[in-house]
């Protein structure tokens, strides 16, 4: 059994709004195992930032944590001080985010935003810490990292900014990487090379990394544990290889459906109809409900819990207990499986 | 950067020499004979005479500019009409008394403006900011010849100190801060309030920039994540609004300065209009006009200085 560094169980992030609250993430569960990957997908709106966001206790003012559980080594995050939490921000878990254009300080030189780690986690003084700055920035791959380390953000490409992130996430060689959407903003040559360079340095210094992503052909590639959110749950939990073969919930499935793949004998692909729920108005039930071909009058009424086969894989579904009413053989999106009922 | 400086500094030059020929315009724009207004309707035409004889307004228009502005290059800016003294004798008394009370006025406006604007923005949303916005509403609304008169009223009038203001140099500009405060108040309130809002804005809107995320997300106190990643980032707007308000303050002066009968380029530039003292309205315009071509030359590099985003082109 592999050891678990991160936890997170029944998460639930509103966020208080004038219009009332808006429960960005509810009912998130998944862990990370040491040195392993664990991918969150979903679509934009599903929960995907808001989670990666509770972890390291970043939200917006009106954003708050209000049930579950975020263990860290077995500890309780949540419960922290804003004092211990600090301690480990960008020390024991780090994160990088989507745009790399934005997400660095215009006033700083790159070698100012990368030491500040250092003298805040590590004690470094300010020129040792400009020292590692060059290391770490020959580490993330950026060529005469002695000159760049004394360059401002608008003097490098976004490739560049994004390599400077994550040699920043990466200064106090940390437990944990959150990478939200990395390479999202960038273009399809640097996407891979910045993933390869995430998968080259997790290899290298052993950490965990959650990385955020609404790209299948991403996850399949660089993950080996697989969060797959919808509508701020998470529905489907489990290893890469299981996700990709056979994929259980209703909504993974038509994911993987509407994906074009060049190996399989696709006529042509299959499209989920209807829209994501809006966060004032989720249906009762179960949240995929109203797009879902194989929905029962108990989906509609009665949320479905994350049913956990034993084995470690976790799915939201009615399908897969006992208490299911339809057919023993369930037609999802072209697909049969098999109900447990 | 220095490249930038360079091209700032040459930008200038046709700025000035546009700011030279409008001063230069100024008493041929005036409707009617120019040696007929300064002589007054009454003046004999041999008066006439010579006044224009002496201003050389007989010479063809290009031929005056010329001479003006090799005269202005010499540090010769003509008479006075009324006095006959050099006007850059009668400027070089009056200048350092402006640019002293405009100083002083813009230290207020930035101490004041910017901690009403940082305690604001870092308290948003709380009663602090909602007070010192109400304050700073007020502070901006206030028209300064209104404020001054109160604030004499209220201090000087009903406050004792009076006696001070009868100790003033010459000049009417005095040592003692109790000589110096009202009419730097009076001057200072309204930058100072519109600084306190630019700055609250400005951190506003810095604080949810992706970057300050970033900072939070390395673990940073809160306080260097405010006063160490926002505020650099915030104040470079503020940086032009000062170095403007600082501009404003040298034409403000007028009002202020003639409330509190300081000798200063304002008042006598108001003196010299109402005495038709032509030559003393082109120099006194002209001295501001270049100083606030300076002043903006420097927000601009200090701008830049502070701000390395800024393209070039």
């Amino acid at each position: 059994m592999e050891e678990t560094i991160l936890d997170v169980r029944g998460l639930r992030t509103s966020f208080f709004t004038d219009e009332g609250e808006v429960k960005a993430v509810d009912g998130v569960s998944f862990s990370v195992p040491k040195g392993k990957t664990l991918g969150i997908v979903g679509e934009s709106g599903s929960g995907k930032s808001i989670t990666s966001l509770s972890i390291l206790r970043l939200l917006a003012e009106n954003g708050k944590v209000v049930d579950g559980e975020i263990r860290y080594k077995g500890e309780n995050i949540l419960d922290f001080s804003e004092k211990k939490m600090r301690s480990l921000r960008g020390n024991k878990i780090s994160m990088i985010f989507q745009e790399p254009m934005t997400s660095l300080n215009p006033v700083f030189t790159v070698g100012q935003q990368i030491s500040e780690s250092l003298t805040t986690h590590q004690g470094m003084n300010k020129k040792q810490a400009m020292a590692k700055s060059v290391d770490l920035l020959k580490l993330v791959g950026i060529p005469s990292p002695e000159k760049r380390v004394t360059q401002y953000p608008y003097e490098l490409s976004g490739g560049m900014r994004q390599r400077v992130m994550i040699a920043m996430a990466l200064a106090c060689n940390p437990e944990i990487l959150v990478a939200d959407e990395p390479t999202t903003a960038l273009d399809v040559t640097i996407q891979a090379q910045i993933l390869g360079l995430i998968k080259d340095l997790q290899n290298r210094l052993g950490m965990s990394v959650i990385l955020i992503t609404h790209d299948l052909g991403v996850v399949a590639e660089t993950c080996d544990y697989v969060a797959v959110m919808y509508a701020g749950q998470v529905v489907e939990y489990s290893d890469v290889r299981t996700l990709f073969r056979k994929p259980r919930h209703p909504y993974t499935v038509g994911l993987l459906k509407s994906l074009p793949r060049p190996d399989a004998d696709q006529e042509k692909l299959v499209p989920i109809h209807g829209m994501v729920p809006s966060p004032f108005n989720m249906p009762k039930g179960c949240r995929f409900a109203p797009r879902c071909p194989a929905a029962t009058d108990l989906c509609r009424e009665k949320l479905p819990d994350l049913f956990d086969d034993g084995e470690g894989n976790q799915v939201r579904c009615w399908i897969y207990d006992e208490e299911w009413p339809g057919p023993k053989e369930v037609d999802v999106f072209g697909e049969k499986r098999i109900a447990q009922g | 950067m220095l490249k930038y400086i360079i091209r700032r500094v040459l930008q200038t030059i046709p700025v000035l020499i546009g700011v030279s020929i409008l001063v230069f315009s100024l008493m041929h724009l005036i409707p009617g004979n120019p040696a007929q207004i300064i002589a007054g309707e009454g003046a004999s035409e041999q008066t006439v005479r010579q006044i224009e004889e002496r201003l050389g307004l007989n010479d063809p228009i290009h031929i005056q500019y010329f001479n003006y502005m090799s005269g202005v290059l010499q540090g010769d800016l003509g008479n006075s009409v009324r006095s006959g003294r050099a006007v850059s004798d009668e400027i070089a008394t009056r200048f350092w008394v402006t640019v002293e009370l405009s100083f002083y006025a813009t230290v207020l406006a930035v101490f004041l403006g910017l901690m009403a604007g940082i305690i604001s923005a870092v308290r948003r949303y709380t009663l602090a900011d909602t007070a010192i916005m109400i304050v700073a509403l007020f502070g901006l609304s206030m028209p300064n010849f209104w404020l001054g008169l109160v604030l004499i009223d209220w201090f000087a009038i009903g406050g004792d100190w009076l006696p001070e203001w009868a100790k003033l140099r010459p000049s009417g500009w005095g040592d003692s801060w109790r000589q110096v405060i009202l009419p730097v108040i009076t001057l200072g309130t309204g930058g100072a309030a519109i600084i306190a809002r630019m700055t609250r804005s400005s951190m506003l809107e810095v604080i949810n920039q992706d970057y300050i995320r970033t900072a939070r997300a390395k673990g940073l106190t809160d306080r260097i994540v405010t006063y160490r990643h926002a505020l650099k980032n915030a104040l470079i707007p503020v940086v032009t609004v000062v170095g403007l308000e600082f501009g404003g303050f040298l034409g403000g002066a007028v009002l202020t300065e003639t409330i509190f009968a300081i000798n200063g380029m304002g008042r006598l530039t108001v003196q010299a209009i109402t005495q038709r003292d032509f030559p003393i309205v082109q120099g006194a315009v002209l001295v501001l006009s270049v100083l606030f071509v300076f002043v903006n030359l420097i927000v601009d590099i200090s701008y830049k200085l502070l701000n390395k985003r800024i393209d070039l082109n």
